[in-house]
């Protein structure tokens, strides 16, 4: 499905437009600004600046070892970067916290599965929820009461994310026993469960089959259609990149080569040059 | 063969969230409870509450409160005898300056001032982890013993050997010599049914996942809002309140006068350690079997060895450690999740039996 | 104000007047400190090749001695003393290597995979079925053992030193370097590094795993045969020698867990510093400090350095 385009339709003061299907792109919520990470003698990102509007589906790609997701690390809090900015929601900070960052609504997935591998499914969604629980420990040391009545309100909305990705036969499945595919769902979901803002995927459909690839696609629209949530994504699968993102960057050692919509960035000469000898799938 | 879930729908996420959601789980509990409370204190005397119940009890509840912190939080303490010894001087020292106290306030209150010790020296869990870790809290066990045996102030300056004063609750003697057995299983059955209850609620609830994150990713958990400081250090006070009212039953309730290098020494540490490898980490039944095992084993081993075989008591100890020890080794390779697993796959196999499949 | 008196002036003043007594102090913590390494090597070595902290090593040193004196007892009164020494101690050895070889093939490869702090705890219950094994063997009375080392003390201008410590520290200085010349110069040294450094890699190449365990645990054992003789001769082989195990810890958190000669510095610093804190501080409501000093002045070193003083660094990958 064709998603992207043209932002030549009328915009109002903020930059937010319509695109063709219907969906609101609104002003950009996330700028980072001449960002420089360095570990020890290696360069991990050189002086990267781009911006994530509100509701697109951005997408972050360029070959192994270009820093991408040293990026989302950046933007998560994970990293600190030794010089440059974020701008989040308006807040310019020169670093991001992680504590900060998943109060402010950026969620996040790993490539290698950072699922809690000793609970099940539904707890570790329910682990997506703790930033909004709020009762008292002494009230969960009697549990009836307030603390179930939180538990049981939690407990609806993640149903709805269950429901949403069709994971309800392994609820109770101790996640370390998922394939690999239906662990990448269930992070997800623990993604999802924070109503975040903006989610930011690292490689989401790394080691999928089609089939598995086409479900999570679709799941990524969805999130992005029905509650106007912000992605982020990297990832390696061309033809995924080209259908999902409204707009994409190229990084390549660690600087920006490219930045612009899918058609822009794919017939980009410099884009070009960076994958040759590099085999994408 | 003994009974199934099958025909049991819930209807609600609220029946479905219940402690235990198998209404025969809920009779055979009830029943449990019922011979516990009602028929156990009829009957009880003072050889099966010294040598058996009593320390079954209590061992459940240490266990309870070192699994918290070791199976549900994933931190390692080698500290639980210096924790106990917290909780049974501190409830000496508070009987002896206000011996107006009522037993159940002083009991919690040893409970808290375990706590607070607990989470200074949890301290160091926010920068180190595994088995430095574990030296970290064999600084504790090894300090806090020292302290109850050299400082006089804490055994008012006395013998270091500290007995406790009676006390009543309702009228009826529960702590010194003359109170009875009955009495004083019976209260340390309350008090341990009431905070394994608690306990129980806080793991299901977002408390017990909180830990249970920490444990398993703790880099992920930060990344979700959950912050490391404070579930650890929540981790180790409620782990550590638990481990210190158990040493002020065990001082007030079970051995009646304990001197801290003989009643709290490393030895209890890995004694509490033990209980809950065998038991199941990350288990409140596996505390119970664990706690089980090894306060009852010693008891079977010498009433086979000593009593049938003619076996020295001394041999009967070394046999003790030997078993001990492999059964440590067996459970780490074929059931870290021990007893409470076992017992669970054996449920879930006597649901088929006798069909193999 | 007598607490702070005792705690900051007494004991200065106590060192100033008398160095003699200082000096004699300081000696009696370096050979204390030198046994305490030899323990720290063995968990070192077998740190360093396999990955796994053995808490059982100090009760490999109470169980090698236990097993030396038994041996030594069953032999009786009829051969020379020296060769009734010479095969107690090859006897000895290779209880030991038979001991390495179960322990690889009964603990260590079931539990390949496992991460590190179940190893641990199965150390734990190792070092419960070594000490009960051996106590049911040998008996748990306290033994002598009597190998002819020289137990004069000589008098150097004042001060008092034991020749059973100068021979331990000999004994501990050659250990360290003979093991050093083995990992270094040696094809089995070499391929013991590469273990140390990626299992993965040195499979890959070749290099048998389980042989290489065996002979660790081994050298680790033969270690820890001398640690149990040294402490032996000076203090008669009873249990409390498993529980030295204990205070190699804090050295091997000072000293690095991954590093030799960290052990044995380590080793030296906390038997120096124990003993001058049991002797000068002993004010300090009635002496015993050092059952802790040693594990306080570790956890100072974790809050502050935890990888020690010549340890690797320790890092968290993502």
């Amino acid at each position: 499905m064709d998603s992207t385009q043209t932002q030549t339709q009328s915009g109002a003061e903020d930059g937010s437009f319509v695109t063709p299907d219907g969906r609101t792109i609104g002003a950009p919520i996330l700028e980072v600004k001449d960002i420089i990470v360095r570990f020890g003698g290696v360069t991990a990102i050189d002086g990267v600046s781009f911006d994530v509007r509100k509701g697109e589906i951005r997408a972050i790609i360029g070959p192994n070892g270009a820093g991408k997701s040293s990026m989302l690390n950046v933007i998560n809090g994970f990293y600190k970067p030794n010089e440059g900015t974020i701008n989040f929601k308006g807040e310019i900070l020169p670093a991001m916290e992680p504590y900060l960052a998943a109060s402010n609504g950026i969620a996040r997935t790993f490539q290698n599965i950072a699922l809690f591998k000793g609970m099940s499914t539904l707890d570790n969604l329910m682990t997506g929820r703790m930033l909004k629980m709020k009762t008292g420990f002494f009230s969960h040391c009697i549990y009836f009461g307030a603390a179930q009545k939180e538990e049981l309100e939690h407990r609806e909305r993640v149903e709805h994310v269950i429901d949403f990705l069709e994971i309800n036969d392994i609820r109770r499945t101790p996640v370390g026993r998922l394939p690999y595919g239906l662990q990448k769902r269930v992070e997800l979901g623990r993604a999802l469960a924070m109503e975040p803002d903006i989610l930011l995927l690292d490689e989401p459909m790394a080691g999928m089959n089609v089939e598995e690839k086409e479900d999570m696609s679709r799941f990524v629209i969805e999130v992005n259609e029905e509650f106007g949530t912000t992605v982020l994504l990297i990832e390696h699968d061309m033809g995924v990149v080209m259908d999902l993102s409204d707009r994409v960057v190229v990084l390549d050692y660690g600087r920006k080569i490219a930045d612009g919509s899918p058609d822009e960035v794919r017939s980009n000469q410099a884009v070009i040059d960076a994958y040759l000898g590099v085999s994408h799938d | 063969m003994f009974y199934r879930e099958t025909g049991q729908f819930k209807s609600t996420y609220g029946d479905d969230q219940a402690l235990f959601p198998i209404i025969q789980d809920r009779w055979l509990l009830g029943a449990i409870l019922l011979v516990a409370f009602f028929v156990v204190p009829f009957i009880i005397n003072d050889y099966w509450a010294n040598a058996i119940l009593l320390p079954f009890l209590i061992y459940s509840l240490i266990a309870l409160g070192l699994n918290i912190l070791v199976g549900y939080c994933g931190q390692i303490s080698l500290g639980t005898g210096g924790f106990m010894a917290v909780g049974a001087y501190g409830s000496y020292k508070l009987m002896t300056s206000f011996p107006e106290l009522n037993i159940v306030f002083v009991i919690i209150a040893s409970g808290g001032f375990a706590a607070a010790v607990g989470v200074l020296f949890g301290l160091p869990s926010l920068r180190i982890k595994g088995f430095y870790l574990a030296v970290a809290t064999l600084a504790a066990q090894f300090f806090l013993i020292w302290m109850f045996n050299k400082v006089g102030w804490f055994y008012n300056y006395e013998l270091s050997q500290i007995t406790s004063p009676p006390r009543e609750v309702f009228g009826v003697l529960v702590t010194g010599a003359k109170a009875s057995p009955a009495a004083q299983y019976l209260f340390t059955l309350c008090i341990v049914a009431v905070f394994t209850w608690i306990a129980m609620n806080l793991v299901r609830g977002r408390v017990g996942r909180g830990w249970m994150a920490i444990r398993d990713m703790d880099i992920a958990a930060e990344l979700l809002g959950i912050r490391p400081l404070q579930t650890k250090l929540l981790a180790f006070a409620v782990s550590s309140f638990y481990i210190g009212i158990g040493g002020a039953l065990i001082f007030n309730l079970w051995l009646g006068s304990v001197e801290a290098t003989e009643a709290f020494d490393i030895l209890q540490s890995f004694f509490v350690l033990f209980a809950i490898i065998i038991g199941g980490l990350g288990s409140v039944l596996g505390s119970f079997l664990g706690a089980a095992f090894m306060a009852l084993m010693p008891v079977i081993l010498k009433l086979l060895l000593v009593d049938g075989f003619s076996v020295s008591a001394v041999h009967a100890k070394h046999v003790e450690f030997i078993l001990v020890g492999s059964l440590i080794i067996f459970f780490l390779i074929k059931e870290p999740h021990g007893l409470a697993r076992i017992w669970g796959i054996t449920k879930e196999k006597l649901r088929l039996w006798p069909f193999p499949y | 104000m007598d607490f702070f008196q005792a705690l900051l002036i007494t004991p200065f003043v106590i060192m100033w007047e008398d160095p003699l007594f200082l000096t004699e102090t300081l000696i009696k913590g370096l050979m204390a400190g030198v046994l305490y390494s030899l323990v720290a090597l063995g968990f070192v070595l077998i740190f360093k090749a396999s990955g796994v902290f053995n808490f059982a090593q100090g009760v490999f040193a109470l169980f090698a001695a236990l097993t030396l004196t038994g041996i030594m007892d069953m032999m009786g009164d009829g051969l020379p003393k020296p060769l009734v020494i010479i095969i107690a101690l090859g006897l000895t050895v290779a209880v030991m290597v038979l001991l390495a070889v179960l322990v690889e093939r009964f603990v260590l490869r079931p539990l390949v995979n496992q991460e590190l702090i179940i190893l641990f705890m199965a150390t734990l219950g190792l070092s419960y079925v070594l000490e009960g094994a051996g106590d049911l063997m040998w008996g748990s009375d306290v033994k002598v053992i009597d190998l002819g080392l020289p137990t004069d003390v000589w008098d150097v201008g004042g001060v008092f030193v034991e020749q059973l410590d100068l021979v331990a520290a000999i004994t501990a200085g050659s250990m360290v370097a003979v093991l050093a010349v083995f990992f270094n110069k040696t094809r089995i040294g070499r391929a013991l590094r590469a273990v140390a450094d990626d299992h993965q890699a040195a499979l890959s190449v070749g290099i048998s795993l389980q042989q290489i365990w065996v002979i660790v645990w081994s050298v680790a054992g033969i270690v820890a045969l001398v640690a149990g003789i040294m402490w032996g001769s000076k203090s008669g082989v009873q249990f409390s020698l498993s529980l030295i195990a204990l205070k190699a810890l804090p050295v091997l958190i000072l000293g690095g867990f991954t590093s030799i000669p960290g052990a044995i510095i380590g080793g030296l610093i906390i038997g120096v510093g124990e003993k001058v804190a049991e002797v000068f501080w002993f004010d300090l409501h009635g002496g015993a400090v050092e059952n802790w000093f040693a594990y306080m002045l570790a956890l100072v070193f974790l809050m502050f350095r935890p990888q020690g003083l010549f340890g690797d660094k320790i890092i968290e990958r993502v």
